[in-house]
């Protein structure tokens, strides 16, 4: 009989298959919290290496001054290769965006979106080896304009999906308040849409560049054997820049180059980093602002 | 108090028919090149595809089908298949996935169900940083740091541990292995599978779970009986891209991976795989046969990609629980 009654002074633990029950979802508690440590340590030892072993290259001769003093080509070259594709990307991928969003039905709207997640899903070696039987082997000759345009694909499907969403949360009621007026819908496109989603659309387009700017495959077929000392921005010549110059010192293998290799990673992923933190942070801001109003 | 305006004063209520015109025009041209804009994506990917398959042309010639399982690489001599590639490609992105997959998804659980607000709004963001780091910069720190860490430590205590599983043979003396290059790949399927399962699990209705809950289920019941269950199909999607991410990564694959050219058992040995021998090979290539031996890879790779992407969209559209994936 006592045995049926608990014992009301007994401390409130669970026993038998309840405690085994418990225990086991302790264990996976700990095991999902134990890959999310996983991963930050791996951020966090990655971009430490690149921090301490490519800090004591950087001076103001590295960043400016052709090679071998500096790697002031690569960066300019960088800098105008991820321009170019921006470019002929962001005009065609913010119309796609709008016509997804303005003019095509529901089912159009799939198709295109299909067609965006593969484009977003080709490998970039294929988009470098697309660059280069369709335009480095037909001119005979390796230019920085190639490297764009496959860069420019990269950007694409990442700048019309951005845009898309963002143009999506503009609030109907600025469109029925245009249509209401009389007002043509090119008009209300330009002049209403357009504008209130503008912010989305630059962020949107910043994150692009900076997933593209990093981009080695395409470049290695288009753009890598230029002259390391000479300060150009001609897309129809091949463009000194920083990926496949850290590639190249890494195959080669030699202790002076690796300083240097590290010194570019660090102002590139400092480059990248920053700008993509800082497009995150505004894009939820703006995505936020539009659908609260 | 009513407030006239005459019609004149604004350009009028009425619109001319001039305006009306430009108007007309304008919608039509505004149409007109949104429209050419979607032709010009949807074009993109059907020009890449045929030029691929027109470069690869001279080696689906020479070759056919067979390329695909042969395992000669011998460019000198004209050789090409691409069986060793194929191998490697399989055997890293798997390992990567299998690895990573689980990793990524318990990471997903721990941003949605476990972390404080405040912390999963720190952490989510930072993982997802792991895939801005170009693939050249991992590729780099996986040759000059991982590789020798692996050699040193890793490499011999699964060796000396697990040695009896042939996949754990023999230490090489570089790390330059497929081990290596799966460990790589690992860091680059993680945040792309991690930030899709998150959003997946958010999605979970809350009600289930507090149901469950007040049933009794400890968390992990919750997660097992609940949240798997109805996001399962988008998880896999999100694998399957994951997947596709491995397969095609050139560049750090390339750096790591040390270029060899036989079929191992033992995870230890240097390999290759189709992307990264495009890569490691396409810019000294000689010969047109060598070049479209390449771009015969490039096919492969490309077709391998297609169904990977398709396959994702059809499972998570099929069976997702309620249209939860959104990629």
């Amino acid at each position: 009989m006592s045995d049926l009654i608990p014992d009301p002074t007994a401390p409130l633990t669970p026993s038998g298959n309840l405690r085994r029950r418990q225990i086991v979802s302790r264990i996976t508690e700990g095991g999902a919290t134990a890959a999310a440590v996983i991963a930050l340590a791996a951020l966090v030892v990655v971009l430490w290496t690149v921090i301490a072993r490519g800090a004591p290259a950087i001076s103001f001769d590295f960043l400016f001054k052709g090679y071998p003093q500096g790697v002031g080509p690569m960066l300019l070259g960088t800098i105008a290769i991820s321009i170019y594709a921006t470019l002929i990307a962001m005009p065609i991928g913010v119309l796609v965006a709008l016509y997804i969003s303005e003019y095509s039905g529901a089912k159009g709207a799939r198709t295109l979106k299909l067609i965006l997640d593969l484009l977003n899903g080709l490998p970039s070696i294929i988009l470098g080896l697309f660059a280069f039987i369709f335009i480095v082997a037909a001119q005979e000759k390796q230019t920085a304009f190639a490297g764009a345009v496959a860069l420019a694909i990269i950007e694409l499907p990442l700048i019309a999906r951005g845009s898309q969403e963002v143009l999506q949360l503009v609030p109907k009621h600025l469109r029925e308040a245009s249509d209401a007026l009389g007002v043509a819908r090119w008009r209300a496109v330009l002049t209403v849409v357009l504008p209130t989603a503008i912010g989305g659309i630059v962020t949107s387009t910043v994150l692009a560049v900076a997933r593209a700017a990093g981009e080695t495959a395409p470049l290695i077929l288009t753009t890598s054997n230029f002259d390391p000392k000479s300060f150009s921005v001609n897309p129809f010549e091949a463009l000194p820049n920083v990926p496949t110059w850290i590639y190249k010192v890494s195959e080669e293998g030699s202790d002076a180059g690796y300083a240097e290799a590290w010194g570019m990673a660090l102002v590139l992923v400092f480059i990248i980093l920053v700008t993509s933190l800082g497009a995150r942070a505004l894009l939820a801001r703006s995505k936020r602002k539009l659908s609260s109003s | 108090m009513s407030v006239t305006v005459s019609p004149a004063a604004h350009g009028g209520a009425r619109v001319s028919p001039l305006r009306k015109r430009a108007d007309q025009f304008g919608d039509r041209a505004m149409l007109g090149i949104c429209l050419l804009a979607a032709l010009i994506a949807g074009a993109a990917i059907f020009l890449v595809g045929y030029q691929i398959v027109d470069g690869a042309r001279p080696a689906i010639a020479k070759f056919g089908f067979a390329f695909v399982y042969e395992t000669t690489w011998q460019p000198n001599f004209g050789e090409f298949g691409a069986g060793v590639l194929l191998f490697g490609t399989a055997v890293t992105s798997a390992f990567a996935l299998l690895l990573g997959g689980p990793i990524a998804i318990a990471i997903g659980l721990f941003l949605t169900l476990l972390a404080p607000k405040s912390v999963g709004a720190v952490i989510g963001p930072l993982v997802e940083l792991l895939a801005a780091i170009p693939s050249v910069i991992l590729g780099f720190w996986g040759l000059v740091v991982l590789a020798p860490f692996v050699q040193e430590h890793v490499e011999p205590f699964l060796h000396d541990n697990f040695g009896f599983i042939p996949i754990f043979g023999e230490p090489q003396t570089t790390g330059l292995s497929v081990f290596t290059a799966s460990l790589i790949l690992t860091i680059m399927v993680v945040p792309i599978i991690a930030s899709i399962s998150r959003d997946l699990f958010q999605s979970v209705p809350r009600d289930l779970q507090d149901g469950a809950a007040a049933l009794g289920a400890t968390r992990w019941e919750v997660v097992r009986g609940i949240v798997l269950p109805t996001t399962s199909s988008g998880v896999i999607a999100a694998c399957i891209l994951g997947l596709g991410r491995a397969l095609g990564e050139a560049i750090a694959v390339s750096q790591v991976v040390g270029a060899g050219s036989e079929i191992s058992s033992n995870l230890f040995d240097t390999g290759s795989t189709l992307a990264a021998q495009i890569a490691l090979q396409f810019p000294g290539a000689l010969t047109e046969m060598h070049k479209a031996a390449l771009f015969y890879c490039g096919v492969i790779l490309l077709v391998i990609g297609l169904i990977a992407n398709f396959l994702a969209g059809w499972i998570g559209r099929r069976f997702s629980y309620s249209g939860a994936v959104n990629w």
